[in-house]
């Protein structure tokens, strides 16, 4: 009998079972209120407007209070498995059979373990914080039911996605976060632009899903399971580093690409902006993008004996890391910079779990929902003020979200500017806060596997492992830098120097509420304090390696083979690698203090450069027009063009259709012409006939 | 219970279903005109005529309910079987049974022709008697389609199928319903002549004297060329009327056309069945054919690709629907003809899933339809706003479409690839793109649709779901998630089914080979968790010995 049992472990159903009655029932909520809304309205306005809503309704009791009660249950099985012995192993509740055909059986079934429950805790955690901060910053949508059924429902999905014993249940999460996250990008979608923006992401992210199901295919038709117990057993049968595990690890590769925004799939993620400010932090920051990067430390035990696959995930994530750096550097809007920081930094976890650093990316996971979603929300309570201040002075047209319009709001808003702050240090990598520590054990592990781990004897597409994570960490300390530097310039551009804002609105710009800055600060508690974690036994603050002891039974084993025989790093050489991470952050900060001057902004309608590098950078590289005018329209045009009106209403149509017509009609008319009554033609037919027949019987012989 | 209740209806289930649309049928020609004692002769009685055709289908829907409850999965041969003496000369006999397959079928369309009948309430007006007559008609024939055994009556019932459906997009079409119709007719009648010539030889070649289907099975198939040429005469019939690629082009235009109930009776998989519950068991040597194989696992992908393809850029929705229904047409073909007990039973839900969410869709738009006379997604956008719970009913049809997990469509979809995989892993690759094109063609629509600006004044005065629309509509939304998350009961009743046709069609095929090697938990001739499947060489002296004397 499992330890667990009879435990508090045991209510890990309730975890999602709760944001899915919150879903349902603010559904109903929002259904009704839209048909009601429907009768009486005028016909122009069919939503109410412009009723604020009070803080405690029916609708947010259910939506912040699901999430928060799931919060707690999440707290109880985690007390619950941090009682129970390291070696218990994972402790899987089966609800029912889900798809039992042939040979195939996949039930619903939940599976508490140390990487399960760590994420679960993130989501419940992170996500409440930011369930009661929409109750500020959504107070004035009409669309408030919506808005909470919606963002209870991904919750929902998104526990699903991390609890799932097999990778067919956390597909169902998989394809519902996606859906919710649809549904949420798109949540005003009276703008054509918004309801675009939610349809390419869920396109896009269907062509990872599309790699996930071919991967949980060749599992199944090889390993015989989709069971993650059962598949950490029969690892053993696949050959190591042979093409079959390297396939299946890449087409998980694949899923994980789409959902965690990585090159080239990462083209969903800064549209996804579209979005509410709370489910940009919630949804395409803290936990659904990370998805990704949870499967592949879910399936360690692949990965680790598929170096090839490894490092796939490296080399794609460093990409991904430094390009979106780069084009986060002359964006204007306040959440493209974050939107792009977090394709970046989400590069930087790949890299990590590609590595086989599996801890240090999972660590990097924390940290960054911790300081992202500060960052997120923060720029969230800027843009609701703003928005505010233009709306108090009936200015229509003023982006909020530009930071060519902002300057000067330290003043109006200390506290989020201060938090903020705290955010922007910690993700540039500045000690003691929790990016500091995560980012440097990614760079710190990255050079150690680079210096004759197993990964850096193998070789990818002819490159020898040790040059790709070398160059991977080079290219992973410029991110670093870079990050420091956008991220300085977004601070400085929106918080110091005098005021950009446009007419008399900055006059009405003020803090937002307490039930908009409460969550912030206790996201800046979290990452003042998220390093403690995992400390580096380097510098002597507390207990060392805490997150490291407690994943070892999930991702231990994983690791220790893509880390075999790399050589342990002196201390001289890692006070050497966090010197080199400090100072890379600090001149960041400076070039950028130096460079983005406040009195150098451009108007928003100045002319973009035309040329050169400027130009491609705002341009985002035309990837984006890239992909349209390569794959998106030709296909259209294709299936337009020759398969609908060529193939469709041409070719078959005149094959069976008009074809056999005309043949009907031909031979009719034939027939008639025949029929002329004329008796010498009968008769010349008649002879041309039997000499024909006859001359058949003759051949035939 | 399921003991209890197939001795009770013993063997007049299968009659009374064929029987019970025909009375309706002839109650519907005649209310109104004659007059009962002390009433008057009402003069178009609409309404009447209405309710009438709602019993009288509400009534078969009870039936199939019952008879697919009273259905044993274990049981292995037909049941609720019926034997009648028919032409005697040839040796063809009205020879009826079920198994859960055939059960699912019923069930299916009854429910299908009951809803949509009440889903389109005031759909049509004009001759409304005679439309309702073919429906009724249609629906006797589709369930004979289902439960004959005999391959003559199942070929009568298959006509009967075909002519109401003529008449009906003739008759009560759109604007081009003349051209419709005689696509419609061209391509069906065509085909199931061809159909008719290949019962022929086979019953010559067989030389038994009967046209009962377990005789043929059980008789010494004929030559594998042979089996080849009699296959490709049944295969035609079955993938025009299942609209499978290349043999497709009739239904966007019929179903375009159509009123909504016949839209929804054209997008029955009555082909497939066929495919499964003829084509396939009585030529094993032809379906496992390699060249066979591949060409129609092929045409099943490009099906797949290509319906996708050409949904995306229809303008019009209800065509759109049609390419979709293609495309999932294309996957039951993947997966029959991959031969795995798992992607047979995909197969078999992914018939049964496109059925209802098409029904469900053509419903949605039917009522769209009934009130802008346009089915161009142009012409909308917005609705979310006026029309809420339409909004809510179209997302969640179209997400079952596209096959979300927790929702009907994945269920089939999924088991067809996976079991796919191990034998065709190309074919089951490219099929797998068509899972990227259905989110493309849909979420585009739905958000043209749905999403958007109100940018038509018409469209602010659009009415929502009403009682009756919602009360169908929740009906399907059950069985959407309900198939999604738990369709373990359903999937354990056909298993057996679908094991005996991959028996069946591997023992034939592959007659000195070895067992698949790749399988290494169940032997395929005889699985260890299923009760007796017929073992292919005794299979049809059970069921022809069993007609019970009370049915001469």
């Amino acid at each position: 009998m499992h330890p667990l049992t009879g435990t508090a472990a045991d209510l890990v159903w309730l975890l999602p079972l709760l944001p899915f009655l919150g879903f349902v029932a603010n559904g109903w909520l929002s259904l009704r209120g839209a048909v009601r809304a429907r009768v009486t309205a005028h016909p122009t306005r069919l939503e109410t407007e412009g009723s604020r809503h009070p803080q405690f309704t029916l609708v947010n009791v259910i939506g912040v209070g699901s999430v928060v009660a799931a919060f707690g249950v999440a707290i109880a099985v985690f007390a619950a498995l941090a009682g129970a012995p390291d070696a218990a192993g994972p402790y899987v509740q089966t609800y029912g059979s889900w798809l039992p055909s042939g040979d195939l059986r996949v039930d619903w079934a939940f599976q508490v373990d140390r990487l399960s429950m760590v994420m679960a805790l993130i989501v419940t955690g992170v996500g409440a914080l930011i369930h009661v901060f929409s109750v500020g910053y959504m107070a004035d949508d009409p669309g408030y039911p919506r808005y909470f059924s919606y963002l209870n429902l991904f919750v929902f999905f998104m526990l699903t996605l991390v609890l799932g014993a097999s990778y067919a249940v956390i597909f169902v999460g998989w394809e519902g976060v996606g859906l919710a996250s649809y549904l949420l990008i798109g949540f005003w979608f009276s703008e054509t632009r918004n309801a675009d923006a939610g349809k390419k992401a869920f396109i896009v992210n269907r062509v990872g899903d599309f790699g996930f199901l071919i991967a949980m295919f060749l599992l199944w038709a090889n390993l015989g399971t989709l069971d993650f117990r059962e598949v950490a057993q029969r690892v053993p049968e696949l050959a190591a580093g042979g093409g079959l595990v390297t396939a299946i690890c890449l087409f998980l590769f694949l899923g994980a690409a789409g959902k965690s925004a990585q090159m080239p799939l990462y083209i969903w993620l800064p549209d996804a902006m579209a979005g509410p400010t709370p489910v940009s932090a919630l949804i395409h920051a803290a936990t659904m993008v990370t998805g990704g990067v949870y499967l592949v430390a879910r399936s360690a035990d692949l990965f680790a004996i598929a170096p090839v696959a490894s490092l796939t995930v490296v080399v794609v994530g460093a990409v991904t890391a430094i390009f979106a750096a780069v084009i986060g550097l002359k964006q204007w809007d306040i959440k493209k910079v974050l939107a792009y920081s977090t394709v970046s930094q989400l590069g930087m976890m790949f890299v990590a779990v590609g590595s086989g650093a599996y801890v240090a990316g999972l660590f990097h996971l924390v940290t960054h929902a911790f300081f992202k979603a500060l960052l997120f929300l923060g720029a969230g309570a800027v843009i609701h003020a703003l928005h505010h201040g233009y709306h108090a002075v009936h200015d229509e047209t003023s982006d909020a979200q530009d930071l060519r319009l902002m300057g000067g709001l330290r003043r109006r808003m200390p506290v989020t500017f201060a938090l903020m702050w705290i955010a922007t240090l910690a993700i540039a990598g500045v000690p003691p806060l929790a990016g500091f520590f995560s980012k440097d054990e990614i760079l710190a592990s990255v050079f150690r596997q680079a210096g004759g781990s197993a990964l850096a004897q193998a070789t990818w597409l002819g490159i020898p492992g040790s040059v790709v994570l070398g160059t991977a960490y080079a290219i992973l300390l410029v991110t670093a830098l870079l990050t420091a530097v956008y991220m300085t310039r977004l601070m400085r551009y929106a918080f110091h120097g005098p005021s950009r804002v446009p007419g008399d609105a900055a006059a009405h710009v003020a803090e937002s509420p307490w039930v908009m800055r409460g969550p912030l600060v206790v996201l800046g508690a979290l990452t003042v304090a998220g390093g403690w974690l995992n400390l580096p036994a380097l510098l002597p603050l507390g207990p060392v390696g805490t997150l490291e002891h407690w994943l070892a039974p999930v991702t231990g084993r994983g690791a220790a083979v893509l880390a075999a025989g790399a050589p342990a790093l002196g201390h001289g050489t890692e006070q050497a690698l966090v010197g080199v991470a400090v100072a890379v952050a600090l001149a960041g900060i400076a070039i950028a203090w130096v460079v983005c001057r406040p009195d150098a902004v451009p108007a928003p309608d100045a002319p973009a450069p035309t040329s050169g590098f400027g130009w491609l950078l705002s341009n985002k590289f035309f990837v984006d027009e890239a992909i349209e005018a390569l794959i998106v329209a030709p296909l259209v045009k294709v299936s337009r063009l020759v398969l609908w009106r060529g193939i469709d209403l041409g070719v078959l149509d005149a094959l069976f259709v008009r074809g056999p017509g005309a043949l009907t009609r031909g031979i009719g008319w034939a027939g008639t012409r025949l029929q002329s009554g004329l008796v010498g033609t009968y008769v010349w037919v008649i002879a041309i006939a039997v000499l024909a027949v006859l001359g058949l019987m003759l051949l035939m012989k | 219970m399921a003991a209890d209740l197939a001795s009770f209806l013993g063997h007049w289930i299968l009659p009374a279903l064929l029987l019970v649309p025909l009375l309706g049928a002839g109650a519907v020609l005649a209310i109104g005109r004659v007059a009962a004692p002390g009433h008057a002769l009402v003069a178009s009685p609409l309404r009447e005529i209405r309710v009438l055709t709602a019993i009288t289908l509400g009534i078969e829907a009870g039936l199939a309910t019952l008879l697919w409850l009273s259905l044993d999965p274990a049981a292995g041969g037909w049941q609720a079987v019926v034997d009648l003496p028919w032409i005697s000369e040839w040796g063809a006999r009205i020879l009826m049974g079920v198994d859960p397959v055939g059960g699912l079928m019923i069930l299916l369309t009854a429910w299908l022709m009951f809803l949509s009948v009440v889903g389109s309430w005031n759909a049509v007006t004009h001759k409304l008697r005679s439309y309702y007559v073919l429906l009724l008609v249609f629906t006797s024939g589709c369930i004979g389609v289902f439960v004959a055994i005999d391959l003559l009556l199942f070929y009568v019932m298959w006509e009967v199928v075909l002519v109401p459906l003529y008449f009906v997009i003739g008759v009560w079409g759109g604007r081009e319903r003349v051209g419709s119709s005689f696509r419609f007719f061209v391509f069906t009648m065509g085909s199931s002549l061809v159909m008719l010539v290949a019962i022929g030889a086979l019953w010559k070649s067989a030389g038994q004297g009967t046209f009962a289907l377990d005789a043929l099975v059980g008789a010494p198939g004929p030559s594998t060329t042979a089996q080849v040429w009699l296959f490709a005469g049944f295969f035609l019939a079955f993938a025009v009327k299942s609209a499978m690629w290349p043999f497709h082009t009739w239904l966007p235009d019929a179903q375009h056309e159509a009123p909504t109930t016949a839209a929804i009776a054209l997008g029955i998989k009555v082909g497939a069945y066929g495919l499964f519950r003829f084509a396939m068991p009585l030529f094993p040597a032809a379906v496992t054919h390699e060249t066979v194989r591949s060409v129609v696992i092929g045409l099943g992908v490009v099906g797949i690709i290509y319906g996708a393809l050409v949904a995306m850029v229809q303008p019009d929705f209800k065509r759109l629907v049609s390419y979709a229904a293609i495309s999932h047409a294309g996957f039951v073909l993947v997966g029959l003809f991959a031969g795995s007990v798992e992607s047979v039973q995909g197969a078999v839900l992914v018939m049964l899933s496109s059925g209802v969410t098409n029904a469900a869709l053509f419903l949605l738009l039917g009522i769209l339809h009934e009130q802008r006379g346009t089915g161009m997604i142009a012409n909308f956008g917005g609705l979310a706003r006026v029309v809420p719970m339409f909004a809510v009913m179209l997302t969640l049809v179209s997400l079952a479409s596209i096959g979300l997990p927790g929702t009907n469509g994945f269920v089939g979809e999924f088991l067809v690839l996976l079991g796919a995989y191990r034998e065709f892993p190309v074919a089951t690759f490219l099929a797998g793109l068509g899972v990227i094109l259905a989110a493309v063609y849909f979420l585009w629509a739905t958000q043209r649709v749905l999403f958007q600006p109100l940018a038509h004044e018409a469209n602010r005065s659009l009415r929502d779901l009403n009682r009756r629309e919602q009360a169908v509509m929740l009906v399907f939304a059950v069985v959407i998630v309900g198939l999604g998350v738990a369709p373990g009961g359903l999937l354990r009743h056909i298993e057996p089914s679908a094991r005996k046709l991959v028996a069946r069609v591997e023992s034939r095929g592959r007659p000195s080979a070895a067992p698949v090697p790749a399988d290494p938990v169940a032997p395929p001739v005889v699985p260890p968790v299923v009760p007796p499947v017929v073992p292919p060489a005794a299979p049809l002296a059970a069921p022809l010995a069993l007609p019970p004397s009370a049915s001469r």
